[in-house]
């Protein structure tokens, strides 16, 4: 076991930004990629990990601090708090036992961020090719922020945005520019 | 002279002055007037210089067609060249300058070309400068680009920001004249989510200029009301200042936003480019005013009917006291009524018609303003400003009838629909006789993804020139949620037609031709495209590339249409067989900052950064781009060049301890039954029988038996293996995995997942490596309990880590990978209890130089995908017994079987220099290019820090047989290289130091 005192950075320590919506990277989320398709036990597993159903199609399913997103027809984003991850992949482990199926922790291969206040969407459309008026509640978008894969959801009045890690200065950099004061595009 | 009038003025707002520089000079103008107007307000008339001939030029027009009123707008960081007054937002503190003069405007030493025009017709450029051959670059080129050019390219950075944004609609309307705003409001009552774009600041186009009366209110009343009525939709956006610039596949439509060009410095961005899909298109552009051919009508004072009908009444501003109108349609007769009505004179409506009868010309004649039709202008007189003109028959040669002193003249040759947008994807027009345009032909529309018309165009710009046209089509919708727009304008009334008047007068002789301007800008005549028709030129595209008709930054606005019928006659064709050049986005200039967006600076393009790299930046590293990434190349201290700085870091790693940020190393999981298999496809050697807890080195190919990556592979249990990747293959090597998994292998169970950046990974070498790890504490590090080619899993000084014992340096090495979130704590705790064992960072530098020494290959050097493992020597690491991996195919084929082929050898240089990157190890004899014949080249080579000496690895043909060879590499300085052939492996062949 690694020692108590060793406490996770993420890639941005928490950075803020205040312009006409406020962004801010989270800190260190857990997350779990998982592999899996046409399992029996999928359900089971995904209840047991994160406590939520199988999404459907694009969809994001939340429990509290949970939630278990649609990434791709047999692949799917678990998220949790960081210190659970561990326990996640143990209780996957032992769900899909003898069934074909990958989880992996990648929660220190991503980077969290939240854009939050009333024009959130306005940072959001300037960077990515996504028709956000069109984004269903509970809807999980797969899109790029400029030149760089993101994938973003609406959550608790703002919307939580998801990169890689090694990008993460690149992605506040955008979300920052595009909520300068005076450029809310209205 | 042209002045301010005392009254009217729709757009300005008389208690707002502003103050503003032309040249230097101070100038004053009214919030609401556009830089044009205000300039023409002080009497400004003369604005630039043309492009060939530095001939005065003032304002012709009022819109984005203007061709000569460019100039630098703003001065240092905020200057931008080629800025149109004409939709310029004039604003306190405004700077501008005129362009292409020298030495000043008034007085252009260029102006000397005026006088040679007879030397510079048609395709000069092509006649003259092309011999002889050496002038052109020496010579003429200089000249003629000092001459030349518009603007001032800025030499300062941007102080401004731009950036981009996506939106979605319904449909899009392209335009906010009449007919935009009813075809809005049409598909807004159809239930459509609509955006609208407006160029300019103001809505309502030219109808609020030219009627007074819409839908039986007063057209200001009824703007108003249809603005209100959009406004309070949810489902309507409207823009202002917006250009929809280009109509791309798919209802994909670029549009530059100006937000704060009229705000400068007020921390608003500068331009947004908006980046639209829309399910439908409507273009609502309007028509461009053309002007009439007749010598001298480039002078300043000339200007288009309608931007004088603009400037009076939007900005009451007058071009002078006495106009004279010269027309061969209704429109101009406008002109001349809100010019009477603004109290100034009409000396005379010229009409180039035989009659002129409509109700336009009878209340013109109520009016009290002469009209003679039949009559033309033979001339108009004046050097920087218009002081007369004097009239002929159109039907003649020029002979001067009468003499007319005036100020400014106002020319109508009929109007253009912009056709711009419907053209971008290929829509197709028609020649319309009546009004003497092209029109969008509706049966032949651009297509959208389902073959349905992409594009829809309405009011003027479908040629449909009059309002009542105009509005008569609308709100009609044909079902439920169809959008009532019109069909196209098949039968324009009588007051817009126009007949075909190219050349005025008909029989202009060439001293007149040579003075009739076609392009403004560019200096084309129509005596330049005459000649060129007689040159043999027939299609419009070669005759523009020709003479530069239409090729100036108002991409022929003006000029085209006049100039193609100036083509057609002089072929003896119609104008349609003729035909336009073609319609391009961007409909106008749009600035390249908004094109960049946001990237630019810090976000120019993403850069990758390792969970190190902070810790790096503050030990002074100097950073080299591997793709995004940044590594360090070397970590220089006080006073050492990087060269110095890399060998220090090789003795170091050789001789103590040498610390490694290997984060960018790429690692894929593969899992599954069928893992092993799908490994055993993917690699040339064994993966499926590697022991768990193992380590292996593997080679990749493609199908062709190019070697394509490489890595060391680790078996982490019974059916999942770690593949490491180069740091630039990574994602390239995950997207080939996935491809053959989903579309040649999708039965195989087997999935992958990129978890490159989970782990952050530092590799521990030297003679040192152990000590240190042991110092941090934890886990078994010794020989037995972790040989070479093995990996655990443990912790180490507390972290959760997985150890490989690797090496890519020849040394004792340990690579070890911790969650990425702990990388940097982990690498200040190596560096931290390494300070007592002699660590240091090395950087990629020293890594390629210690592989070099160990005849290590490198993918990128060694490789260049025209390279097979067995040129590198690389046998053993491909299984024999192996049916099928990816690549065997391809490298059976004769080629590369053959073993004639260049093989990798070592090169050690006899006097101990090091060989040139890139050098050829040349061979007797040249080939038949005369080049000097060739039989290998370097792929590495390094000064080596251990052996004091160069070192090399390279391709040399049958290199392996010809061992002790001495062969000669050519250098950059010239002369040769002696080295000779040997082994690859330079520093410790048996391999004991990394063993222990």
């Amino acid at each position: 076991m690694s020692d108590p005192g060793i406490q996770p950075r993420s890639a941005l320590g928490g950075m803020t930004f205040a312009g006409f919506a406020s962004v801010r990277e989270t800190g260190p989320v857990g997350m779990i990629t998982m592999r899996a398709k046409n399992l029996k036990s999928l359900g089971k597993a995904v209840k047991a990990a994160v406590g939520t159903r199988v999404p459907a199609q694009r969809r994001i399913e939340v429990a509290g601090d949970k939630a278990c997103a649609w990434m791709s027809p047999d692949e799917y984003l678990l998220l949790m708090p960081y210190a659970d991850v561990s326990g996640a992949l143990g209780a996957i482990s032992k769900a899909l036992a003898g069934e074909h199926h990958l989880a992996a922790d990648v929660s220190d291969a991503r980077a969290v961020f939240r854009i939050e206040g009333d024009s959130a969407d306005r940072v959001l459309c300037k960077l990515c090719p996504a028709d956000l008026d069109r984004l269903a509640p509970g809807e999980v978008r797969r899109t790029r922020a400029a030149q760089v894969a993101v994938a973003f959801w609406r959550q608790d009045g703002g919307y939580t945005l998801v990169s890689f890690r090694s990008v993460a200065g690149y992605v506040m950099g955008l979300l920052s520019h595009s909520a300068r004061i005076g450029s809310d595009p209205g | 002279m042209s002045t301010r009038l005392a009254k009217g003025g729709r757009l300005i707002d008389r208690m707002a002055p502003v103050e503003f520089t032309f040249n230097g000079k101070r100038l004053r103008g009214y919030q609401g007037d556009t830089l044009a107007s205000a300039l023409l307000a002080n009497d400004q008339m003369l604005v630039g210089r043309s492009f060939k001939y530095h001939r005065p030029r003032g304002i012709v027009a009022s819109g984005p067609e203007e061709p000569n009123a460019l100039v630098n707008l703003g001065s240092g960081a905020r200057l931008e060249p080629n800025q149109r007054t004409t939709t310029t937002e004039v604003f306190d503190g405004l700077e501008a300058t005129s362009q292409n003069h020298w030495p000043s405007l008034k007085f252009d030493v260029g102006v000397v070309n005026n006088y040679a025009a007879r030397f510079l017709p048609a395709g000069f450029y092509y006649k003259t400068f092309i011999h002889p051959r050496p002038f052109w670059k020496h010579v003429f080129e200089p000249i003629i680009r000092r001459s030349a050019g518009l603007g001032k390219a800025p030499t300062t950075g941007d102080a401004d920001h731009y950036e981009q944004a996506y939106a979605f609609c319904d449909v899009l309307v392209i335009g906010g004249g009449v007919a935009g705003l009813l075809a809005a409001r049409a598909a807004a009552d159809a239930g459509s989510r609509v955006i609208l774009l407006e160029q300019s600041a103001t809505l309502g186009g030219r109808t609020v200029v030219d009627e007074t009366m819409v839908q039986g209110k007063p057209v200001d009343a009824w703007l108003s009301a249809i603005e209100a009525d959009l406004a309070a939709r949810d489902t309507v956006t409207i823009r202002t200042r917006t250009c929809g610039f280009g109509v791309y596949d798919h209802g994909y439509v670029l549009a530059d936003e100006r937000v704060a060009d009229h705000t400068p410095g007020d921390g608003r961005p500068k331009h947004r480019l908006w980046r639209i899909r829309a399910g439908r298109i409507i273009t609502a552009t309007g028509a461009i005013e053309r002007p009439l051919s007749f010598a001298g009508n480039d002078i300043p004072g000339v200007m288009l009917a309608g931007a004088v009908r603009d400037y009076v009444v939007n900005h009451a501003v007058s071009p002078g006291d006495r106009t004279v109108v010269v027309t061969n349609n209704d429109s101009a007769y406008q002109t001349a009524l809100a010019l009477k009505a603004a109290g100034l004179e009409v000396p005379v409506i010229l009409d180039a018609r035989d009659s002129a009868t409509g109700a336009l010309p009878d209340a013109a004649r109520a009016a009290g303003i002469r009209v003679l039709t039949g009559r033309a202008i033979a001339k108009v007189k004046g050097g920087k400003r218009v002081t007369g003109i004097s009239v002929c028959a159109q039907a003649g040669e020029g002979a001067v009838l009468e003499e007319v002193p005036c100020e400014a003249v106002a020319m109508s040759g009929g109007w253009s629909p912009v056709v711009h947008l419907w053209s971008h994807c290929g829509g197709k027009l028609l020649w319309d006789e009546a009004i003497s345009a092209f029109v969008p032909d509706p049966a032949r529309p651009p297509l959208n993804h389902d073959g349905s018309a992409m594009v829809t165009v309405v009011g003027a710009a479908a040629g449909c020139l009059s309002l009542g046209n105009i509005l008569a089509g609308f709100g009609k919708a044909s079902g439920k949620g169809a959008i009532g727009l019109p069909d196209t304008c098949q039968t324009p009334d009588g007051s817009v037609s126009v007949p075909p008047v190219w050349v005025m007068p008909q029989g202009a002789p060439i001293a007149l031709r040579s003075k009739m301007w076609l392009d403004f800008q560019n200096d084309v005549k129509v005596s330049d495209v005459q000649l060129a028709a007689r040159e043999g030129y027939q299609s419009v595209e070669h005759t523009k590339r020709y003479t530069t008709l239409g090729m100036a930054t108002d991409q022929g606005k003006l000029s085209n249409i006049n100039g193609l019928a100036v083509l057609a006659e002089a072929l003896g064709q119609d104008i349609p067989q003729v035909g336009t050049t073609t319609f391009r986005p961007p409909y106008t200039p749009v600035t390249i900052g908004a094109l960049a967006g946001e990237a630019r600076g810090e976000i120019f393009q993403p850069l990758r950064r390792t969970p190190m790299h902070e810790a790096h930046e503050k030990s002074g590293a100097y950073f080299e781009p591997v793709g995004l990434w940044r590594r360090p190349y070397c970590f220089p201290r006080a006073g050492e060049t990087h060269e110095q700085a890399v060998h220090r870091e090789v003795l170091n790693t050789r001789e103590n301890l040498g610390l490694l940020d290997a984060s960018t190393l790429g690692k894929i999981i593969v899992k599954g039954p069928d893992a092993g298999k799908f490994l055993d496809m993917l690699y040339t050697g064994v993966m499926s029988t590697l022991p768990v807890g193992k380590c292996r080195y593997g080679l990749m190919c493609n199908e062709q038996g190019f070697l394509s990556d490489d890595g060391v592979v680790a078996r982490i249990d019974e059916d999942t293996w770690l593949c490491h990747t180069t740091s630039g293959g990574a994602d390239r090597i995950h997207g080939w995995m996935e491809d053959w998994l989903q579309c040649e292998w999708w039965d195989w169970q087997v999935y992958t997942a990129n978890v490159t950046e989970q782990y952050a990974q530092v590799a521990v070498v030297g003679p040192n490596a152990r000590k240190l790890l042991q110092a941090l504490g934890g886990m078994d590090v010794s020989r037995e309990a972790l040989p070479f080619m093995q990996w655990a899993d443990g912790t180490l000084g507390g972290f959760p880590v997985r150890v490989y014992r690797i090496s890519f340096s020849g040394e004792l090495s340990y690579e070890i990978a911790v969650p990425a979130s702990h990388g940097a704590a982990f690498w200040a705790a190596c560096t931290e209890a390494g300070k007592a064992l002699g660590a240091m960072p090395y950087g990629t530098e020293a890594l390629h130089v210690m592989r070099a020494e160990k005849g290590f290959i490198m993918i990128g050097d060694e490789t260049d995908g025209t390279v097979i493992p067995q040129d590198l020597g690389l046998d053993w690491a491909i299984s024999k017994k192996k049916t099928d991996y990816l690549g065997k195919r391809g490298q059976e084929r004769t080629f590369l079987a053959d073993p004639d082929r260049w093989k990798l050898v070592g090169f050690e240089t006899l006097d101990g220099s090091v060989v040139p990157d890139g050098a050829y190890v040349i061979a007797d004899g040249t080939n038949a290019n005369g080049q000097r014949n060739v039989q290998g080249r370097v792929t590495s080579t390094y000064y080596s820090p251990t052996l004091k000496r160069g070192i090399a690895m390279g391709l040399l043909h049958q290199g392996p047989t010809r061992m002790g060879d001495v062969v000669e590499f050519n250098t950059v300085a010239g002369g040769t290289v002696k080295a000779r052939v040997r082994d690859m492996v330079f520093y410790d062949r048996d391999g004991e130091k990394q063993n222990v």
